[in-house]
């Protein structure tokens, strides 16, 4: 959006784009004044907890709730039929996933359980103990099933099939075949090839998942006080399952405690909440505790790939094979799918590099383990493990730098607009520029001398690069054509008050990212009004505009273009009630300040309060044809592209002690380009974050099952998070390539950390262990991997 | 035996007194009970650090502390800190450091850095790293959070 004189936001005066602007809300937070759904108390509300099935597999024979229903403090109790009543059941399916099938699932269990957590019955009590005290009363007489709980078996012909309405475990499949990829292999000079594994993790967001449901039935109006990324899709599908109408569900998300994807899908604990308030009439609460989210919340990963790459003698990339195995448990997660994984691993494969044969095949299967759906860089860990674990394998065996290979192989930063090889369109992209500064901050020669040096020592030390292109600002081709009432659009609301402050609304959600600061920023910039006159108000269907929320790294790219045509099209509507009582043209007036001003030398002439006070109070003043118009809403989504791409590349420095098999993280460097920067340091803290959430699922991080399908470390003690004492700084550097679509020209940042860690951290690795030649691919790489590799154990 | 337990105890300065049962713990005491709900409950078994309260001048796990045994004692949340003032430059500092995102961690983590502080008047890098080691933040990769501790031990001590 450019004005008549060619000017966009980004020439704006006093611009606080590109300004690391404190967060307006985090002071709040800082004195314990967040407000999160487990603060919310209602006059009546009740507590409801719930019965867990602690079988992976098994029909439920009978359930004897009568000591349960009588017990202190009880309000009612309910099982699956029960609950099948109100609620109807989903399928988590989008249709462009082509031939993708799930079956129907139940809030509740429904005659049989498919995975060890799936919850059975739900108790409703006065205060969430008393509602414990009475699970512990309740008799469930299950009988085994033969299992499917390894996703390497899962299709196998003597593996119990999970369905029966199926002939077997297959949820999806996916097929990508591009150039003659077999003609490529037999001119290849060297094949490599080697099995990647991605142990499956989880989000473990501190707040765990939260909600207070409220129906009123005089209104007959649900109010859902619940702890979530996508508030509008939420209420379509509680309106859509509870058979209300959409207008009378509210989702109020204030404050929320870290979501990072996990809180944007649907879950049967949180709508049997719901549907107990609507059977009750009144508030109800339900708050996951640690160990009820290691089973109920979605996992993450699992995923094993068969990879092949063949390269010329000079290092240039013919063809990328991969062939990836994913378990996602009993059912595809509604409504996103649990299929989207595997789709993003077979497109972002090979991504920053050109080459023309590549063949994909993706398959998604069922199991006897809790659903397994999208959790921050969807898919990218794995495709990106993958390509550059081959690509410094293929560098290895032609005895090149990885990171020439690197070079040669990447497409060129003047040769956008691109494809992938799998035919997915890149607008502006950075890899040789990202790369080379890098490579400026990455003190590489010395790295390595010293590397040199102290093996000698017997000290093992090593240096591992990962480059990647990442999804962001996904429009409708993400969700909305496989028909999920997920909207890939946002709006901003944009309110001058009486008193020249702007009351602003977004339908993009804070989970702590610094949405509102970003919203904030650009509204300040687009406008004029300095940041402390604007308040923004987010997660709110009835006070916000429609929009899709906070996930797939959308928030900055999506809902902060409408703030920046909202904030313009209220700057317009100000200046022509100034040039009228200024008696100027308006196009000859800007806004500084919070100070209409001369556009030429910048002399002020009214402040904005000023006419706000005429417009509100005095509009007799004003001409009688004139009315102005104070509020403003916009909307945006990204139309040319389906996505806008970001590239990053990352480099880890590590030492492996190889007596104790513990590897130490000494430095971590990731060049992260998305675009336009609104707020610098939010951006960075977004990579670092992102980054070690990657440390977690390289290093640490995975919910172990036993041959019954049962999780054997599901608390947070023995699941290990990486905390402060394991972690390096980490250096987060820059390269802005604007994205053409938008005026603001920003992409997502929220990913690509967590997108490159693991594959700079693999590569490193092996680096380190280089002198014994072995290679470790099984994440996450604990010490016993390490000492297995080096035959200690 | 009675089902409940009377706990009289002094909470941010002002004298509270409340029937509980037996086995509430601090934090729900503190949440539930008085409606302070800035500490956050994250794991109820010890790991976290989001529930970390100040009874009688220590901080403690309000997972793994009975309200009963804060009886007769004096008990200091973020609530009461931020009244006061007392860790208004910390807040200042993870303000303008951005040591905070999603917040749910956050008041445990002014906490166990404020008695950081306390304990070591000029902490390394490595020694903030290993103090906050059992406060578990999801957001922020922690690193916002010692740049912030360090920003405010050296503000404390006469530094820029």
């Amino acid at each position: 959006m450019v004005d008549s004189n060619g000017l966009s936001i980004h020439d704006r005066p006093n611009s606080y784009i590109g300004r690391s602007v404190p967060r307006p809300n985090l002071s709040r937070l800082l004195k314990g004044r967040g407000s999160y759904a487990d603060d919310v108390k209602l006059p009546r509300m009740v507590h409801v907890a719930f019965l867990r099935s602690p079988l992976a597999h098994a029909d439920i024979v009978k359930i004897e709730t009568d000591k349960a229903s009588s017990a202190s403090g009880v309000i009612a109790v309910y099982n699956g039929k029960d609950l099948a009543k109100v609620c109807s059941p989903w399928v988590g399916v989008v249709t462009h996933l082509e031939g993708m099938r799930s079956p129907p699932q139940n809030l509740l269990a429904v005659d049989r359980v498919r995975w060890q957590g799936e919850p059975v019955v739900a108790v409703v009590a006065q205060t969430r103990a008393l509602a414990e005290d009475a699970i512990e009363l309740i008799e469930v007489k299950y009988k085994e099933l033969p299992l499917a709980v390894d996703m390497k078996t899962a299709l196998d012909d003597d593996t119990e099939v999970i369905h029966k309405e199926y002939e077997n475990n297959l949820c999806w499949e996916r097929n990508v075949n591009a150039g003659d990829v077999d003609a490529a292999f037999a001119e290849a000079d060297v094949i490599v090839e080697e099995e990647f594994q991605f142990g499956r993790h989880t989000g473990v967001t501190l707040e765990s998942r939260s909600i207070v449901a409220d129906y009123d039935p005089g209104e007959e109006m649900l109010t859902l006080y619940q702890s979530t990324q996508a508030p509008h899709m939420k209420q379509a599908l509680f309106a859509k399952h509870l058979e209300l109408d959409e207008h009378k569900i509210r989702i109020i998300c204030r404050d929320v405690g870290g979501a990072f994807g996990l809180k944007a899908h649907a879950y049967g604990d949180e709508f049997a909440t719901a549907a107990i308030s609507k059977i009750l009439g009144r508030p109800v609460k339900f708050v996951a505790d640690r160990m009820e989210s290691f089973l109920a919340d979605i996992h993450a990963r699992d995923h094993v790939v068969k990879g092949k790459i063949g390269v010329s003698k000079a290092g240039k990339i013919l063809a990328i094979e991969i062939d990836d195995l994913t378990g996602i448990g009993p059912y595809s997660v509604y409504p996103r799918s649990s299929g989207m994984e595997v789709n993003q691993i077979c497109n972002l494969t090979g991504g920053p590099y050109k080459f023309d044969n590549y063949r994909a095949r993706g398959r998604v299967v069922f199991q006897n383990k809790p659903p397994m759906c999208q959790y921050r860089a969807v898919g990218h860990p794995i495709a990106i493990t993958v390509t550059e674990g081959l690509v410094e394998m293929a560098a290895s065996a032609i005895d090149m730098e990885s990171i020439e290979m690197r070079k040669l192989n990447m497409v060129a930063d003047d040769d956008y607009p691109n494809k992938t090889v799998s035919g997915i369109p890149l607008e502006n992209l950075s890899h040789q520029a990202s790369t080379d500064k890098l490579m400026e901050m990455v003190n590489y020669k010395e790295i390595r001398d010293e590397q040199k040096k102290l093996r000698k020592e017997g000290i093992y030390r090593g240096v591992g690069f990962a480059a990647l292109i990442e999804v962001t600002n996904p429009g409708p081709a993400f969700y909305g054509v496989g028909g999920a009432p997920i909207s890939a659009q946002d709006g901003c609301s944009v309110k001058l008050d009486a008193k020249g402050n702007l009351i602003v609304g977004t339908s993009i959600t804070e989970q702590g990212q610094g949405a509102e600061s970003v919203i904030s920023q650009v509204v300040a910039t687009a406008v004029g009004i300095t940041p402390d006159k604007i308040k923004v108000i987010s997660g709110d269907t009835e006070n916000t505009p429609y929009g899709g929320g906070t996930w797939a790294s959308r928030g900055t790219g999506i809902g902060g273009e409408a703030a920046a045509k909202a904030g313009k099209v209220i700057r317009d509507n100000v200046l022509d009630v100034a040039g009228i009582l200024l008696q100027s043209e308006p196009n000859t007036l800007d806004i500084q300040n919070n100070q209409v001003v001369n556009k030429s030398d910048g002399a002020e002439r009214m402040s904005v309060a000023e006419i706000s006070r005429v417009v509100y109070y005095r509009g007799d003043t004003l001409p009688k044809d004139f009315q102005a118009e104070m509020m403003a809403v916009q909307h945006y989504f990204p139309k040319s592209y389906p996505f806008a791409f970001t590239n990053s590349v990352h480099c880890c420095h590590l030492e492996v002690d190889v007596n104790t098999g513990f590897i130490k993280l000494l430095k971590h460097w990731a060049v992260e380009d998305c675009g336009t920067v609104i707020n610098p340091q939010n951006v960075d803290d977004q990579v670092r974050g992102g980054v070690v959430q990657g440390i977690g699922g390289a290093l640490y991080e995975e919910c172990i099952y036993n041959e019954q399908g049962q999780l054997l470390n599901g608390n947070l003690a023995d699941y290990l998070v990486p905390m402060a004492v394991e972690l390096p700084d980490i250096v987060v550097g820059h390269v802005e390539s604007k994205t053409f679509e938008s005026d603001l020209g920003a992409k997502g940042a929220g990913e690509a950390g967590t997108a490159g860690a693991p594959a700079a951290i693999m590569n490193a690795l092996n680096d380190a262990l280089m002198p014994f030649d072995v290679r470790l691919t099984r994440q996450p790489f604990t010490p016993q991997k390490v000492l297995e590799a080096l035959g200690k154990l | 035996m009675s089902k409940f337990v009377q706990v009289t105890t002094t909470v941010n300065g002002e004298n509270v007194s409340r029937s509980v049962e037996p086995r509430t713990n601090l934090v729900d005491f503190v949440r539930y009970d008085l409606e302070l709900t800035g500490s956050h409950v994250g794991c109820e078994h010890g790991v976290c650090g989001a529930c970390t309260i100040r009874l009688n001048g220590e901080i403690v796990r309000g997972c793994l502390v009975l309200a009963a045994q804060a009886d007769g004692g004096v008990v200091e949340t973020i609530e009461g800190l931020s009244e006061s003032g007392k860790i208004s430059d910390l807040q200042d500092s993870f303000l303008t450091r951005n040591a905070g995102q999603c917040g749910s961690c956050t008041p445990g983590m002014l906490l166990t850095a404020d008695s950081l502080l306390e304990e070591n008047k000029a902490p390394t890098r490595t020694e903030i790293r290993e103090y906050i080691s059992g406060n578990y933040c999801r957001c922020t990769g922690f690193e916002a959070i010692v740049d912030a501790i360090e920003m405010t031990s050296k503000k404390r001590r006469g530094g820029s």
